[in-house]
């Protein structure tokens, strides 16, 4: 039944990390590995954690429920249980689960035989996590700077901490960040799109080729990117709105105070002009 | 571990380039010649050229260009015709909509009438565009799903500057051109209708940014993974499955329990792209004509809690005056 009609030749030994032949099974269709117990450890503890921490939060309304980050007079000391305790050790299971994930990811890339373009790109999305709960929390010298989890909750941290900066949309990095999320956006609904429409391709017509595909970009805006050439783009974009969402968060605060809008005024005060 | 990873063409082919599949009697338009460059090479196709011209694009061109035009000398009015002070202030400079007094009437050039005119001229470029894509596609015997696609991002870009101004009997509810102006204005909105994080179409729209960016990079990735065993190659695996399909696909289950096929992936890709901009033009259309503030619409549908009120109440000046005046 977790059997795919080709999927017996692939179930092969080997490619392990860590633990030789003790992990190396599957479970249904998961790949287990000794990375797959320590993920099965870290998710099930941090939502545990989360369940219980529910439980003594006064509502169980899922848009409200909230893990919050201890109060800023615990600084980067342990806070106790239920005034931050908790999200520190969930914390410690997420970075624990979401590690373990990537290097389980690992683990079956060098079983199929593939290149680490996947564990790569997901440790990009760690890096983005990590600076928003343990970089840029250290540096700022409290972990009160985290930001606390939960569906609404979140938002209106992401809006608070915003406005502390005035207008965060002044901030260089997150320009940057939000125009890859956009640029990746469009190029994926280019890609998907251009592979649909060669495969589903007009009433009584044959499947196209990647020469029609070739065809209609440069028709369309004179150059075509090649089948090999747009998922590094893809891959490119997509990592980049990551990694300048990263850095847009880690540079407020720890390196820049006052408010955004006010950091552009080097630009007016360039001296060809001033 | 040194093991090849597949990044970058380290060694090009030096080919003819391929003037296209043939269009029979409009080959003609065909303009632009072709050239192979090595920069473009080393991460995708080397080869530039050639463009395909016809009327549509042409058109789509001179309405573009006359929309930037009209914005590019408004901004450079506005500073006093000063060409340093032009480029000085540019991120700061604007091309406003008409003040709310206009309503949706025509207002003199210089209060908005230049605005409307742009905004005329960059829907009549984005229009023609739509057309050349979908023509372009079906000359080819292809599907139309890139354009399809692109009526989506127009969806969006129609509601903002026109739709939800027309609901609202106001071309000033419209969005400025320019850089700064603009994210101004959308700060603005957000306020003014009680922060647009507790309206939901606002929420999937951004799911859906995210999640196509995430798609985007396992898709990405996945195929860079198995491009040593051709797949890149993606019309022909998805006719024909091979050995870069299966490991894909077993890759994604092995790892989460589920995977898409060579050709679903890209129904997951399109569909995710598509719907960042259908539930953001959603979610925009009904800011100010159905909801006048997320925030409580939030707390009344029990999305929100009610937060303590932290500063005295402040009556909203837009419900004292009823039809602002300019």
């Amino acid at each position: 039944m977790a059997m795919l009609n080709f999927e017996r030749k692939y179930r092969v030994r080997g490619g392990t990390l860590l633990g030789g032949d003790l992990f190396d099974f599957w479970v249904g269709p998961f790949y287990v590995g000794f990375f797959g117990v320590t993920t099965a450890f870290f998710s099930l503890v941090g939502t545990l954690l989360i369940v219980w921490g529910a439980s003594q939060g006064g509502t169980w309304n899922l848009w409200q429920i909230s893990i919050a980050p201890p109060d800023l007079k615990y600084g980067l000391g342990m806070a106790p249980l239920m005034e931050g305790g908790l999200w520190q050790l969930i914390t410690v299971c997420a970075i624990g689960a979401f590690g373990s994930w990537a290097l389980r990811e690992v683990e079956i890339c060098r079983k199929l035989g593939m290149g680490y373009h996947v564990p790569f790109a997901f440790s990009v999305a760690i890096f983005a996590y990590v600076t928003l709960v343990v970089i840029r929390p250290v540096l700022m010298g409290a972990w009160g700077h985290g930001f606390p989890y939960g569906i609404i909750s979140h938002l209106d941290w992401v809006s608070n901490t915003g406005y502390q900066y005035l207008h965060f949309h002044y901030n260089p990095a997150h320009m940057l960040a939000v125009s890859f999320f956009f640029a990746t956006t469009f190029a994926l609904s280019l890609h998907g799109a251009l592979i649909l429409s060669a495969t589903n391709p007009a009433p009584g017509e044959v499947v196209k080729t990647p020469e029609h595909e070739n065809t209609f970009f440069r028709d369309a805006i004179g150059y075509s990117i090649g089948t090999l050439g747009i998922h590094r783009l893809g891959l490119f974009l997509a990592l980049s709105a990551g990694f300048w969402s990263a850095v847009c968060i880690v540079i407020s605060g720890p390196f820049w105070t006052r408010g955004w809008p006010e950091w552009w005024s080097w630009w007016l005060n360039l001296p060809v002009w001033k | 571990m040194a093991e090849y990873q597949n990044l970058f063409t380290s060694v090009q082919v030096a080919a003819p380039s391929y003037p296209g599949v043939p269009l029979g009697r409009d080959e003609y338009q065909r303009a632009g010649g072709m050239t192979h460059v090595h920069l473009f090479g080393r991460l995708g196709d080397a080869q530039l050229g050639p463009i395909y011209l016809g009327w549509l694009g042409i058109c789509s061109l001179i309405c573009g260009f006359i929309a930037i035009e009209i914005i590019g000398l408004n901004m450079w009015a506005s500073v006093g015709w000063d060409p340093i002070q032009f480029v000085r202030q540019l991120p700061w400079l604007a091309l406003e909509p008409p003040p709310p007094g206009y309503g949706l009437r025509l207002p003199p050039l210089n209060q908005g009438g230049w605005w409307l005119l742009a905004g005329l001229f960059l829907t009549a470029s984005i229009l023609l565009w739509w057309v050349r894509m979908y023509r372009r596609a079906r000359k080819l015997g292809m599907g139309t799903h890139v354009a399809w696609a692109f009526a989506a991002a127009i969806w969006l870009y129609l509601v903002l500057g026109f739709i939800r101004p027309v609901l609202m009997g106001s071309w000033g509810e419209a969005v400025p051109f320019g850089i700064f102006p603009h994210l101004d204005w959308t700060a603005a909105f957000s306020l003014r209708y009680g922060n647009l994080f507790y309206n939901p179409f606002h929420m999937l729209s951004i799911a859906f940014l995210y999640g196509s960016t995430l798609l985007f990079a396992m898709h990405g990735a996945t195929i860079l993974a198995v491009s040593r065993f051709g797949g890149e190659r993606e019309i022909e695996q998805i006719t024909d499955r091979g050995t870069a399909s299966e490991r894909a696909a077993l890759f994604w289950r092995w790892t989460m329990g589920f995977n898409a096929t060579m050709e679903s992936i890209h129904r997951w890709a399109w569909w995710f792209a598509v719907l960042c901009p259908l539930c953001g033009g959603i979610g925009i259309l009904l800011t100010g004509t159905v909801v006048d503030n997320w925030y409580l619409w939030g707390v009344k549908h029990g999305i929100a809690p009610m937060y303590p009120a932290v500063f005295p109440p402040v009556p909203d000046p837009a419900l004292a005056v009823p039809g602002v005046q300019p």
